[in-house]
């Protein structure tokens, strides 16, 4: 307490200086805190709109049918019976060979069901998706994402046209649009892909079977997907023995998840930046705890003369850089609040509103005390160092 | 209570090892007031710093009060210089930032006194010195006369066994100087014992018993 005093007094007597070394640390901090504040206030307004948007299944995937498979004709029975369950829709893949004229390309096959068009929220540029018609007959048909157009037959508008896939005719039934702000286009940019019933793929490769592993489910009109989800979990719980591990049900937002990673990548990103000016900040303190410890000698002379103990000198230049870095903190803050406000009455108009963001306060001063014990410690060790005769001695 | 026996401290400047004090007796009773003079360069000022527990002699045993100085870590002679030595020295020594009040008390706060005690403590050395009334002032709104007073405050607010003086009439014409002996003389009928190092054989004669040092060897002049 008395040494808390004490640092405020002898920080007070250079004011000018005090405020020019905190600057660094004030600096630090409002980048530190206005950065991630900004970012994180941008994705609670952004996330909400992207799981509006966003594809929100539920994926299952199944590891172990206990020797009880899931058909086709199952996800029909549960799309029919469940409340919460809108529609079920069985997806497999396998990688052919695509033959158009004497061309040969890697092609990927996913076998489907119709209502994987509305589930994953596909658009069409030309065409028909499939139909359970084509899925009965397991006819032989395909829609095409448009690099495959591309590549197998030469242009997009190729509806009615056929391709070879492992040697068996397909007629283009349709095109699929090229999303290119979606996500999974982004992953699959230039593979080529063509959609086919789900029967008509176990028909074409030995490598499918009727045995469904992995299926995508959404949740019905006035339902959830949480509720959807539990549904399922259920219905499988039951059907593996209570085996939990036997299958997975995975409710997340794909996109959300995504979005999530990229920006707390962003936070961190933009807080390891603020975090080296931080640090650039704490070797100003340091730099000018080294020249108060030189300028104070005789001061420290005297105090040791009179009794200070080395712990007790070290104790009041830590002391005064610890409490000089936390006052900077909190002027630093206290910006970062003032400027946050400032750029939320200006966005306030777009509906996105910008608060302090707690946790980066609380990290902002954990930090700001860190830098100033770690590089207050080693001026507030010099000076306890010090011999008392010296000191007593220094510039007469 | 203090008792120096065969003490030594050597320096090396260049190649040359100079001996400050030369196996130095020197033997100071309780409530004594004794003059060490000698010209500059005697080794007065080692002699100053090592009976202050400032400085470990080379060789050679000092006892202060009872207690081996020798053996003592660096903390334990700053708990000793500050429970039983009060400094004043010829530069006065304040800390400039700090108030008379808050110079008194400093040596008191690193003895964990409680604040109620600190300030009573603070006021009774104050008044010895007559300085009460200026309590609030930095050292710099204060004359040279009126800072040694101060620093003799914060000397004596310790209650100290010894009270060392280095040349503290050194900076202050004649007549002030002889207030500040005056002081000296009322602490020493007060019980103290007072050791005063000096140049100025006037001043030196105020003492009871005169330590004569030149070239780090000790005659003793009785006066």
């Amino acid at each position: 307490m008395q040494s808390f005093v004490m640092a405020l007094r002898s920080i007070g007597a250079n004011k000018m200086r005090a405020i020019l070394t905190m600057l660094g640390i004030i600096i630090g901090v409002m980048a530190l805190v206005v950065l991630v504040s900004l970012v994180s206030g941008a994705t609670d307004s952004v996330t909400g709109a992207v799981s509006d948007l966003g594809t929100s299944l539920v994926t299952v995937t199944v590891s172990d049918d206990k020797g009880k498979p899931i058909h086709l004709s199952d996800l029909d029975e549960w799309m029919a019976q469940e409340p919460d369950i809108g529609l079920i829709s069985a997806r497999t893949s396998a990688t052919v060979v695509g033959k158009r004229g004497a061309d040969y390309d890697s092609v990927t096959v996913y076998g489907t069901t119709p209502s994987y068009y509305e589930i994953q929220g596909l658009q069409l540029s030309l065409g028909r998706w499939l139909k359970s018609s084509d899925q009965k007959n397991a006819a032989y048909v395909c829609v095409l994402n448009e690099a495959a157009a591309d590549e197998l037959i030469g242009y997009t508008d190729c509806v009615g046209q056929t391709i070879t896939l492992n040697g068996v005719q397909f007629t283009v039934v349709g095109v699929l649009e090229e999303n290119e702000d979606s996500l999974t286009s982004m992953m699959t940019s230039g593979m080529l892909m063509a959609y086919i019933p789900y029967s008509s793929l176990i028909r074409l490769t030995d490598s499918v079977s009727s045995d469904v592993t992995t299926f995508y489910i959404s949740a019905a009109e006035g339902s959830t997907v949480d509720a959807a989800a539990d549904a399922m979990d259920r219905i499988l719980n039951e059907r593996f023995d209570e085996d939990d591990d036997a299958y997975d049900v995975d409710a997340s937002n794909m996109l959300e998840e995504a979005m999530n990673t990229v920006t707390s990548t962003l936070s961190i990103l933009l807080g390891g930046i603020a975090g080296i000016s931080l640090v650039v900040g704490g070797i100003g303190i340091m730099n000018i705890m080294m020249v108060t410890v030189t300028e104070r000698t005789r001061e420290i002379g005297i105090r040791k003369a009179i009794g200070a103990s080395r712990g007790n000198i070290l104790t009041q230049f830590l002391m005064e850089a610890v409490v000089l870095c936390m006052m900077g903190c909190g002027l630093g803050i206290f910006l970062s609040w003032a400027i946050l406000q400032v750029v939320s009455t200006v966005t306030v108009s777009a509906g996105i509103t910008f608060s302090l963001n707690m946790g980066v306060v609380g990290l902002a001063v954990a930090f700001c005390f860190l830098i100033g014990v770690v590089f207050g410690l080693y001026p507030a060790n010099k000076a306890a160092k010090m011999k008392p005769i010296d000191a007593l001695h220094y510039g007469g | 209570m203090i008792q120096l026996k065969d003490i030594c401290k050597y320096y090396q400047v260049g190649d040359d090892r100079v001996r400050a004090l030369d196996h130095a007796n020197l033997h100071i009773y309780p409530q004594e007031f004794v003059s060490i003079i000698g010209p500059s360069g005697s080794g007065k000022s080692t002699m100053m710093n090592i009976i202050g527990c400032l400085d470990i002699a080379d060789a050679g045993e000092y006892l202060l009060d009872g207690l081996p100085i020798e053996s003592y870590s660096e903390n334990q002679l700053a708990k000793i210089r500050n429970q039983k030595i009060g400094f004043v020295f010829q530069q006065y020594n304040l800390i400039p930032k700090l108030t008379a009040e808050e110079n008194v008390e400093l040596p008191l706060i690193y003895q964990k006194v409680p604040k109620k005690e600190r300030m009573e403590r603070v006021k009774e050395a104050l008044n010895k010195v007559n300085m009460y009334p200026r309590a609030k002032h930095l050292p710099t709104e204060l004359s040279g006369g009126q800072q040694q007073r101060v620093s003799i405050a914060r000397a004596i607010v310790t209650r100290p066994k010894l009270i060392l003086a280095d040349e503290p009439t050194g900076a202050l014409d004649s007549k002030t100087s002889k207030e500040i002996i005056d002081i000296f003389h009322d602490l020493h009928a007060q019980g103290n014992t007072i050791v005063l190092i000096t140049h100025d054989n006037n001043i030196a004669k105020q003492a009871q018993r005169s330590i004569h040092i030149l070239d780090g060897q000790i005659s003793e002049v009785t006066l």
